[in-house]
């Protein structure tokens, strides 16, 4: 590829990005009531997506499940457990992250 | 600056910290990544700035070694990114309040900007708007600042801290652990998981996302219309 080429790809890259998330603004602008059922998706859907983004990052294990991968769950269960446990974010997280890491480096 | 910016954004700078973590070692991979693909650090770090989407960066780096194409670039682009659709949608009401800035809410609204500014609950004397603002800056800035960083250091330094970006995981569990422990029903939480987890297995990681999102939606119609 040339200069001119790159630039295009990254702009291309960049433009449909911006599209995927322009769009349903243009569609729906703020100066016009949203459509009911537009609006009732737009509650509906956070929840299933957060759910959905969970699965996203277990997304390699079906296609190759190692032992990393089962260290990846068990990580996920103990960030679940502190965090029912204490309910503080960053609690979880870094105790989450850092079982991961001891787990992943000393087992 | 102003109090009221202030408070917004030292509460930002807090909800972020996760993410500036996971975001610094992944955007660190990413930009040694590119360098070791041959190109100098304004790449990664200008792609970083204007595409603004970690997933694709990583496709589109590998489509620049290749010969030009650019109708895959755009449909690539379009199903790896089609998700932000749906957070658009879910965005509509929350984002149309910020004035001038839901333009650049709009802009950097991925993955992890969307989640927080979903479902943070900001204390009532904390501007909103701003709040959003901030964690959307903030964020970018981790990104594009770890990209130029990776572009940089890129053949000099041996950059491994294994098993660093798991903060991003649970994350987005203690994200979804929230939602689940503050909704009243279950439904729509438990149909994103389960449609997903069942698509991830047919249709592979690359295009399960889309197809979910979808079906989601089509569950969510027939819902409605037997109301």
């Amino acid at each position: 590829m040339n200069l001119l080429e790159e630039i295009l790809t990254i702009g291309i890259a960049a433009g449909g990005t911006m599209l995927t998330r322009f769009l349903p603004f243009i569609l729906f602008p703020s100066s016009k009531p949203i459509p009911v059922f537009i609006r009732r998706l737009g509650n509906f859907l956070p929840p299933a997506i957060l759910g959905m983004l969970v699965i996203y990052c277990y997304k390699d294990l079906p296609a190759n499940f190692t032992l990393d991968s089962l260290i990846e769950i068990i990580a996920g269960m103990i960030t679940v457990f502190v965090h029912l446990w204490k309910k503080n974010m960053f609690l979880s997280i870094s105790l989450g992250t850092l079982s991961y890491i001891l787990l992943l480096n000393f087992f | 600056m102003k109090t009221v910016k202030l408070a917004a954004f030292k509460i930002a700078l807090k909800s972020t910290l996760p993410i500036m973590t996971g975001f610094l070692f992944i955007g660190i991979t990413y930009g040694i990544y590119m360098r070791q693909e041959g190109f100098n650090f304004l790449y990664p770090t200008f792609m970083a700035f204007i595409i603004y989407a970690g997933s694709l960066e990583f496709v589109i780096a590998n489509l620049l070694i290749h010969s030009f194409d650019p109708l895959e670039v755009l449909l690539l682009t379009l199903i790896v990114n089609s998700r932000h659709l749906f957070y658009g949608i879910s965005m509509l009401e929350k984002y149309n309040t910020a004035d001038w800035r839901k333009y650049y809410l709009i802009f950097g609204m991925c993955d992890e900007s969307f989640s927080i500014n979903y479902a943070t609950h900001v204390p009532k004397n904390i501007d909103r708007g701003w709040f959003m603002f901030y964690v959307t800056c903030l964020n970018h800035f981790y990104w594009v600042f770890a990209a130029m960083l990776g572009g940089i250091l890129g053949g000099f330094i041996n950059f491994k801290v294994n098993g660093l970006s798991f903060v991003m995981t649970a994350l987005f569990i203690v994200l979804f652990l929230d939602q689940l422990l503050r909704e009243k029903n279950h439904y729509s939480s438990f149909c994103g998981t389960l449609i997903s987890a069942v698509f991830l297995l047919l249709l592979g990681k690359e295009l399960f996302m889309p197809f979910s999102l979808l079906a989601i939606t089509g569950i969510f119609f027939i819902k409605e219309n037997r109301r």
